[in-house]
């Protein structure tokens, strides 16, 4: 068991040295940062000053093993065009992108699982059948849109929700927390069902097909055989058995919450680090863009390792071969 | 005679397709009294098992009882409800199924399986269906049986596995237990071992047995009684030393002629001619007429030959092996 974990936090390490290699060389070939920092009136002589004093003089490999060192320590440079360190910057923002992620992850797997197990059980009743049709609406309209039609209805036409924003923020230590006051609530709401459906049907469709597999098995039968009520077979036999598969692909959809908020939050100029890496783009603001990505990907990797170290939780046949692993 | 504790009449599965209705059991009579084993064999697709599922209420839809009754200690079932008969299973009617390996739930330790099977039908403590899970294993021979209790089943060979199902299965104390195939993914040995015990349970506790079978050597090791079923109709029904013996209906006998025998090794194994047909296609009269060595006129057209309007034993106009014929 430990040492799978500990190869699995080796295999992690190296998928993050590619991950920084690749924001690494953003620097190098997305034009010279000189040209972008030094303004017009620049002499050689200034370019040649600045070049050596943050070390773009050096070896790749040099200035690559120096991105790493700083990055290792929460350190990404200063932002282009903030003039701040990112590290600051991102610090400031990722309440409102984690808190977001969050409410939509838990709305995600709360109805995924229950709707899943729901369709699954009534086969055949209208109501499933009804859900699984608009699940199909879900699965296929994209984000941006979801995101237009809930403001239209619930904002637009009926009122009742704000379109924009966080709403009212309230600052515990350096975290800044929407949890606290209504408008902070509410401005939660449309965001979090925008960024949360996609994922909740997709999570509701495979709870449904891993189940109606899990359905057919010999030890349900035998459960029933057994005497047991429907919804000990159904929950205590049937669920715990869907939910290696499920595990998986939750983890990494709410790996992509996180990522992909970046849609959601334009809609809603929900002030998060989504947003800052549109803006960061836009302004060609590399520090910030190789920032957002190794978080990204540092989040992926955890998810990842977390999903792994479930399955052991859940599964007691893989903690024997784990032994020999 | 006492009371049979099961008693299947006419009983008459049906499964509605979109080529006409299936009767995978058509018009099924037999009874198990208490402490009996009734072995039921035939070849795949003869509605052994179907018959199994039929009693114990749990075919798969759209399979149902169209017509014939089941009556378990004189109490009628069939017709019951739902959650009464989710009450029966288990308590009344136990069942074991063939393959060990995937009765079990891989996720709950063999005790949690058990005590929530007894909880769900005895009004005891935890601690008291904890005892009497442990109890259940070790009568199936499962030694320290302490210890074991919070093992998962993925540690047990299939053998022992197939012992803990057997023990789920009677862990209630049923007065009935269907075993389905119970054998038929073990090794011979352990075979051996777990008909001796479903014998040994079944002659203790006066527990009735239907031991749904494809294999000869079990009916004849195990069994009291045998039913021989094809395609879905009884063929013959009567004491194992009878039917085997003297086997009246030509399927039995070919049957037996099949079953490989370790004393005449050399010769080439009998086989009956063509195959079972399929239910969707049954022929006209005797459903055996097509590979059956004795046919007649009688045989391909008319009525289906049963058991109550033949001599009672074979479902078989022309039976062979009787008094009147001399044994052949």
């Amino acid at each position: 068991m430990l040492a799978y974990i500990i190869r699995r936090v080796f295999q992690s390490i190296i998928v993050l040295l590619v991950v920084g290699l690749v924001a690494f060389s953003m620097f190098t070939f997305v034009g010279d940062p000189i040209d972008n920092m030094l303004g017009q009136e620049r002499t050689q002589a200034d370019i040649d000053r600045l070049r050596t004093q943050l070390g773009l003089d050096r070896p790749f490999i040099v200035q690559y093993w120096k991105f790493l060192e700083n990055a290792v320590q929460g350190n990404f440079g200063i932002s282009y065009r903030q003039g701040r360190p990112v590290s600051a910057i991102i610090a400031e923002r990722a309440p409102a992108t984690l808190e977001l992620a969050l409410v939509s992850g838990l709305f995600a797997m709360i109805l995924g699982i229950g709707l899943g197990v729901f369709t699954a059980i009534r086969k055949n009743g209208i109501a499933s059948n009804l859900i699984m049709t608009l699940s199909l609406v879900g699965v296929s309209l994209p984000t941006f849109l979801i995101g237009i039609l809930l403001i239209y209805v619930f904002s637009v036409e009926l009122d009742l929700l704000p379109s924009f924003g966080r709403g009212e923020t309230v600052m515990i230590g350096n975290w800044s927390t929407g949890f606290l006051t209504k408008s902070g609530l509410t401005a939660l709401i449309l965001p979090a069902i925008t960024l949360g459906l996609y994922q909740m049907t997709l999570i509701m469709r495979l709870v449904r097909s891993e189940m109606l597999e899990v359905l057919r098995q010999d030890y349900i039968r035998f459960a029933r055989a057994r005497g047991l009520r429907e919804r000990a077979v159904n929950f205590r036999h049937a669920l715990k058995n869907t939910l290696v598969p499920v595990i998986t692909v939750t983890g990494l959809q709410l790996g992509s919450i996180i990522a992909f908020a970046i849609i959601t939050e334009t809609v809603f100029q929900w002030p998060g680090v989504g947003l800052l890496f549109i803006n960061a783009i836009q302004f060609v603001d590399i520090p910030v863009m190789a920032a957002y990505l190794m978080l990204i990907s540092v989040m992926f990797v955890a998810i990842n390792l977390v999903v792994d170290l479930l399955y052991f939780a859940i599964d007691p046949r893989l903690r024997i071969d784990g032994r020999h692993a | 005679m006492t009371e049979p504790i099961l008693s299947v009449r006419d009983l008459v599965v049906e499964i509605p397709t979109r080529h006409g209705i299936l009767r995978p059991v058509d018009q099924v009579n037999y009874e198990i009294a208490p402490g009996e084993i009734l072995g039921v064999v035939g070849e795949s697709g003869a509605g052994k098992s179907m018959t199994g599922n039929a009693v114990i209420g749990l075919l798969d839809r759209p399979a149902k009882i169209s017509s014939g009754e089941i009556y378990l200690k004189g109490q009628r079932i069939d017709q019951l409800p739902i959650t009464q008969m989710r009450k029966l299973r288990g308590k009344e009617i136990g069942m074991v199924f063939q393959d060990p390996l995937t009765s079990l739930n891989p996720l709950l330790r063999i005790g949690e399986q058990l005590t929530e099977t007894i909880s769900a039908h005895l009004d005891v403590s935890n601690r008291e269906a904890e005892e009497r899970a442990i109890l259940a294993l070790e009568e199936v021979g499962i030694p320290a049986a302490r210890d074991r209790i919070d093992s998962y089943p993925h540690e047990f060979s299939g053998g022992m596995r197939q012992r803990v199902v057997i023990a789920l299965a009677l862990c209630a104390e049923p007065s009935l237990i269907i075993a389905d195939e119970p054998t038929t993914a073990l090794d011979v040995s352990v075979q051996a071992q777990i008909i001796a015990l479903l014998k040994r349970l079944c002659r203790e506790k006066g527990t009735g047995v239907m031991l749904v079978t494809h294999d000869m050597g079990v009916i004849a090791e195990a069994a009291d009684r045998v039913a021989v079923m094809y395609a879905g109709r009884l063929a013959e029904l009567g004491p194992v030393r009878e039917v085997l013996g003297a086997p009246r209906h030509p399927y039995t006998e070919g049957l037996m002629g099949s079953t490989p025998l370790a004393s005449q090794g050399k010769e080439r194994l009998h086989q009956i001619p063509g195959a079972m047909p399929r239910l969707g296609s049954l022929p006209d009269g005797c459903a055996f007429h097509p590979r059956c060595p004795y046919t007649q006129d009688r045989c391909q057209a008319g009525d289906t030959p049963r058991l109550k309007t033949c001599d009672g034993r074979a479902a078989c106009w022309f039976p062979v092996n009787t008094a009147q014929q001399g044994v052949a």
